[in-house]
């Protein structure tokens, strides 16, 4: 269950200014129905005020989107176009008295909408826009370079993990975290930090030829295993290395001993950390 | 706190039935031995813990008692069967499961892949069914373990694990199905059956949560998933949850008793929600194949509606149900059973299951009937993708 402030639920329960505006003087459509929301925002302004004199909203999606889409046309109604654009996806959640980290992007949403409705109303080619857009990031939700790079700066973001709760880049089948981690880094060095999100990448172990692998199984034994048994007054002898399949006898103590089948596990246990996960021990009986 | 609530989320979890709570009840308070001490205040408890396994073997139709190791849950159950053939088969680099399981088996792939294991994931068509041809191909001497779902818990399709099985021995593979949904809802024999391990859980059949069971056929090879004692014969490590394995064992013996009830009343009381839905709410779809399906769930589709809307509306008649939707889960994308079905977003985005359990009345299927066509209708009123009763084909926003 979502912790959503009672703000979300009375604007999701009852949202003001659902509905069409039929003429509008600007409309933002964003968002669509694969990526699971979608907002239109229809606006009626004044002309030479430019005062928005009515807004009205249709959302598919989630309570909080609805709730978004919803608080943003009571922000902006009465205001003029330049007092609303200064209006931050941060402002639409503060409104709502915040909303679940993973449920940023309903904010964003907003502001793209809202940043859409008021290129539509001054006429700004919306394709010239994506020429800027930059190169497209996240194929799943069909998120470009620059939008990503905004939101980083604007919201101080510092890990991919954040990125996809603000505008959903990276949240599909995440081939494109590294690309998401390189703009993190990029949008901190020109704010003057050095940020490191990358993984390290885990070293592999190079493959190993029979003989090297031999003389680790036996120098294993010798140093890791052996010392362990005698401590218990036992002994270990290795008889043979076939593939896989160390073939080794147990003596002293350990030879009569009732829990040798748990040693005989330990033993394959260390082998397996040290020299191969694929070892393994057979007891030879006398 | 509010317990006033129409219950249709039982796949998720279930209520402590008033029987199970009370069997288990002196195990909490005055029988607190330790099943594994000398003297008889322990051992009368051991005793019973015997006592909960013969009920659950019993139940399982499994030969032996032996064959049954309790753990903590279902998922434990799940890990512990596909390690230890793991451990057991160092040679055999494969696994074959579904792209629609139980994330206790799926979320695993990554890891396992990290450690060199191949995990193939069959996939299923539109109603949700495997392609057993494309089993049999990958099955091969490689492989280490098949793990395939008895039922699968978001649209409560059932797949031929028996058939499976067979293959799979036919084959001299290892063969465990997650059977956390279906124990109780549908028949199982495990004495006349060729799978190897099979994993429950207590609380998705009314014990409480936090406890379960692996049935591991007599003669398979295994190794432990939790060390660090002797308890269930060196198999699972750690004192028993005496309580709840008592009440597990009440729970299973429940069921079995009810499992006719499960297959008519429950199964009559989901039919009619479904067909009631159906009848009332343009554009929507069930999903998964209504002939092989657990008597319980039914995973409906509305389009052009979000389903954490229905399902806050929905709370607010205190109805509980559950979706699979994106915003439900925290992540971003919809349900993985509904995508390895080819679901349309329009309709994935949408999705509602209804998981019934004996507890539920015709009244309660008919006051959802009555109420969810509304919300629905309240919430398409709203989307952009609606308009008169029709969706809006030609409104295709692009993202910002």
């Amino acid at each position: 269950m979502w912790d959503y402030t009672d703000k979300v639920k009375e604007y999701f329960l009852h949202p003001k200014n659902v509905g069409v505006i039929e003429n509008p003087d600007a409309v933002g459509d964003v968002g669509s129905i694969s990526c699971g929301d979608a907002l239109k925002l229809m606006l009626k302004i004044e002309e030479g005020t430019e005062k928005i004199l009515d807004a009205k909203f249709q959302t598919f999606g989630c309570g909080s989107a609805i709730a978004s889409s919803s608080v943003l046309t009571e922000m902006i109604i009465g205001r003029t176009i330049p007092e609303a654009e200064v209006i931050t996806n941060q402002d639409i959640a503060d409104f709502l008295g915040g909303l679940p980290k993973e449920k940023m992007h309903c904010s964003v949403m907003g502001k793209e909408a809202l940043d859409a409705a008021i290129a539509d109303y001054r006429g700004i080619d919306l394709k010239h826009i994506e020429e800027e857009e930059g190169p497209l990031v996240c194929q799943c939700f069909g998120i470009h370079e620059k939008f990503i790079e905004k939101t980083v700066t604007e919201n101080d973001l510092r890990t991919v993990e954040d990125v996809t709760n603000y505008t959903k880049a990276g949240g599909g089948c995440q081939t494109c975290h590294p690309a998401i981690e390189d703009i993190i880094e990029r949008v901190w060095k020109v704010k003057g930090q050095e940020v490191h999100v990358k993984e390290e990448v885990p070293r592999k172990k190079p493959s190993m030829t029979n003989l090297q692998k031999i003389s680790l199984i036996s120098e294993t034994i010798e140093k890791e295993i052996r010392p362990a048994l005698k401590q218990d007054g036992g002994d270990i002898e290795l008889i043979d290395i076939d593939g896989n399949e160390v073939i080794v006898a147990l003596r002293g103590q350990c030879s009569s001993c009732v829990s040798a089948y748990y040693t005989v596990e330990s033993i394959e246990e260390k082998l397996r950390e040290m020299v191969s996960p694929d070892i393994v021990i057979q007891l030879q009986s006398d | 706190m509010n317990t006033n609530v129409i219950y249709m989320d039982n796949n998720a979890t279930t209520k402590v039935a008033e029987e199970v709570f009370e069997e288990m009840k002196p195990y909490l308070t005055d029988l607190y031995g330790n099943p594994s001490s000398m003297h008889t205040f322990g051992g009368q408890v051991g005793r019973k813990v015997d006592e909960a396994r013969d009920r659950v073997a019993n139940v399982l139709g499994a030969e032996y008692s032996t064959e049954i190791i309790f753990t903590s849950c279902g998922t434990e159950s799940n890990s512990t069967a596909i390690f230890s053939a793991l451990q057991a088969y160092p040679d055999r680099k494969e696994i074959i499961t579904t792209r629609v399981e139980h994330p206790a088996i799926l979320s695993l792939a990554p890891y396992l892949e990290r450690q060199g294991i191949a995990v193939v994931e069959l996939k299923v068509d539109s109603k949700g069914m495997l392609d057993l041809n494309e089993y049999s191909h990958f099955l091969n001497e490689n492989t280490a373990l098949v793990s395939i779902m008895m039922a699968n818990n978001e649209t409560g399709v059932i797949f031929p694990v028996e058939e499976m099985a067979r293959m799979a021995r036919e084959r001299g593979v290892l063969f465990h199905t997650d059977a956390v949904q279906a124990v109780g809802k549908i028949p199982i024999n495990m004495k006349d059956s060729a799978i190897d391990m099979l994993s429950l859980s207590g609380h998705k059949l009314h014990a409480p949560k936090g406890v379960g069971a692996l049935y591991v056929r007599r003669g398979t090879k295994f190794r432990p998933f939790l060390r660090g004692g002797h308890q269930e014969k060196n198999r699972r490590a750690g004192t028993e949850n005496v309580a709840s394995i008592i009440a597990l064992g009440k729970a299973v013996e429940l069921a079995a008793g009810r499992l006719t009830e499960e297959n008519t009343v429950v199964r009559e009381i989901r039919d009619r929600l479904e067909n009631g839905i159906l009848e009332r709410v343009p554009r929507a779809i069930v999903n998964g194949d209504r002939e092989n399906r657990l008597p319980n769930t039914t995973n409906i589709s509305f389009e052009y509606v979000e389903g954490e809307g229905i399902l806050l509306l929905l709370n607010e008649l205190n109805i509980a149900a559950s979706s699979g939707s994106a915003c439900t889960s925290g992540s971003l994308e919809p349900s993985h059973v509904l995508r390895a079905m080819g679901v349309p977003f329009t309709a994935a985005h949408g999705s509602i299951r209804f998981s019934l359990s004996c507890y539920n009345t015709m009244e309660e299927a008919d006051y959802v009937i009555e109420n969810l066509p509304l919300i629905i209708e309240r919430l398409r009123a709203i989307s952009p993708y609606w308009k008169d009763g029709q969706p809006i084909m030609e409104f295709e926003p692009t993202y910002g």
